[in-house]
């Protein structure tokens, strides 16, 4: 085990988590991530669908780097990782009928996820195969530790469950808990991340984008442009 | 008649693909700094979209869907799970036609979308699009109305998020929500706004 996770590869599967999130720092892959998280089943599912196509494409795609011509390489990878989605897909429908139902397209989405292309292009063209698929490994996880975030807080505070076992009882059933309705709608997973994005950046602060303008005192002049 | 159009505004407002089901979110960040690029790029959605959209339903409807082959004959084959990969393939086959075709005859309008147009095989937009189309079975007609219409409502989403975003920038922001924490809130008040088309019934 010592020899497989040497240094190199331990750096890959944990920088994504915190210090170079794909979501909350290179902006990459909420497209078709957000809309499952109102329930934490799904997430799951769907982070780890993710995490394993990722990994998995990371691998074959760095294992055949140097026979694939650079003008056609956009096509091969796509083709790869419609692939293994489309396995992915047929396996969820066979064993997970009901969840694959309410993940609807958004498994298809992984496709045009851009952390599994991303990775393929930025770290699988240049790296051997079992790096790449540690890669993928890593950045799938930092990917389905935002996920898991997002449900938890849209789940509990949204219906008072967390995987279909109570939290909060529900007012409705003679608990104190009245749900937030809001947090079952597409908007509240827009805040959440919002302000997983401030958090980080308070705990990190080199990861603070700068601002474009600066707002100067009025004793200092007329103020305004950097 | 009624049925398309309210599927059109439906479309456009109530399932918005950005602001509803999060689709394209990438590009929906990334090029939304200034009004005049977004429009850009919601244009180029827009016309790719419209034609990927009812594209994919032929092709779905003639060649892959359950017993769609018995024209040529062979019944009993059903090559849906095929669908992804000819989906993806058709739209970035088609970005390509088009981008060349811009370039050979609408030299102005190359320049305007061209840059655009690499970026938009991968738009999860576009590809989101073609599979709702699938999932929900609609016909030819109905292809083409949600293919204008989703993308009409995408590229509206993103040019009013660039005219926030445009007057955003100089306001006081706190130092850890500057810039990507604070378009994520924005996109959610955004967001909390279109959702209140869905109490219109049409």
């Amino acid at each position: 085990m010592s020899e497989i996770l040497n240094d190199e590869t331990k750096k890959v599967l944990t920088t994504p988590l915190v210090n170079d999130n794909p979501i909350t720092l290179q902006v990459l892959g909420i497209c078709s991530a957000l809309a499952v998280t109102s329930q934490m089943s799904t997430s799951l599912i769907m982070a780890l669908a993710l995490t394993l196509v990722t990994a998995f494409s990371s691998a074959a795609i760095s294992s055949i780097r140097n026979h694939i011509p650079s003008s056609i390489r956009i096509i091969v990878q796509m083709t790869i990782i419609a692939s293994l989605v489309i396995v992915v897909d047929q396996i969820l429908k066979a064993f997970a009928y009901e969840i694959s139902k309410q993940l609807s397209v958004f498994v298809g989405l992984i496709i045009t996820n851009c952390i599994v292309m991303g990775r393929a292009e930025a770290y699988a063209m240049k790296n051997p195969p079992l790096e790449s698929f540690m890669d993928g490994i890593g950045n799938g996880l930092g990917y389905s530790l935002i996920l898991i975030i997002v449900a938890f807080f849209r789940e509990t505070l949204g219906s008072g469950k967390l995987l279909g076992f109570e939290i909060f009882p529900l007012t409705k059933d003679g608990g104190w808990y009245d749900p937030n309705g809001l947090m079952l709608l597409p908007p509240s997973a827009f805040f959440i991340i919002g302000l997983i994005i401030w958090s980080v950046r308070q705990w990190k602060p080199e990861q603070t984008e700068k601002a474009d303008f600066k707002i100067l005192s009025i004793s200092h002049g007329e103020g305004g442009h950097h | 008649m009624e049925a398309y159009i309210s599927l059109f505004v439906k479309a456009v407002f109530i399932e918005n693909l950005a602001l509803s089901f999060f689709l394209g979110m990438c590009t929906f960040i990334a090029v939304s700094k200034k009004i005049s690029t977004a429009m850009g790029l919601g244009i180029a959605v827009m016309v790719v979209q419209t034609i990927t959209v009812p594209a994919n339903n032929i092709i779905y409807h003639t060649l892959l869907k359950e017993d769609a082959l018995s024209w040529m004959g062979i019944t009993g084959v059903d090559l849906s799970f095929l669908a992804l990969l000819s989906c993806i393939g058709m739209i970035a086959a088609l970005v390509q036609i088009l981008e060349m075709i811009l370039d050979k005859f609408f030299p102005a309008l190359y320049h305007a979308l061209g840059v655009f147009l690499p970026l938009i095989t991968v738009n999860c937009a576009i590809l989101g699009g073609s599979l709702f189309m699938i999932e929900r079975d609609y016909n030819f007609g109905e292809s083409v109305t949600y293919g204008v219409g989703s993308g009409l409502g995408w590229a509206l989403a993103i040019t009013v998020m660039a005219g926030v975003r445009e007057k955003l920038k100089y306001s006081d922001i706190p130092a850890g929500l500057q810039g990507l924490g604070i378009t994520f809130i924005t996109a959610g008040l955004m967001s909390l706004g279109f959702m209140a088309f869905s109490g219109i019934q049409l």
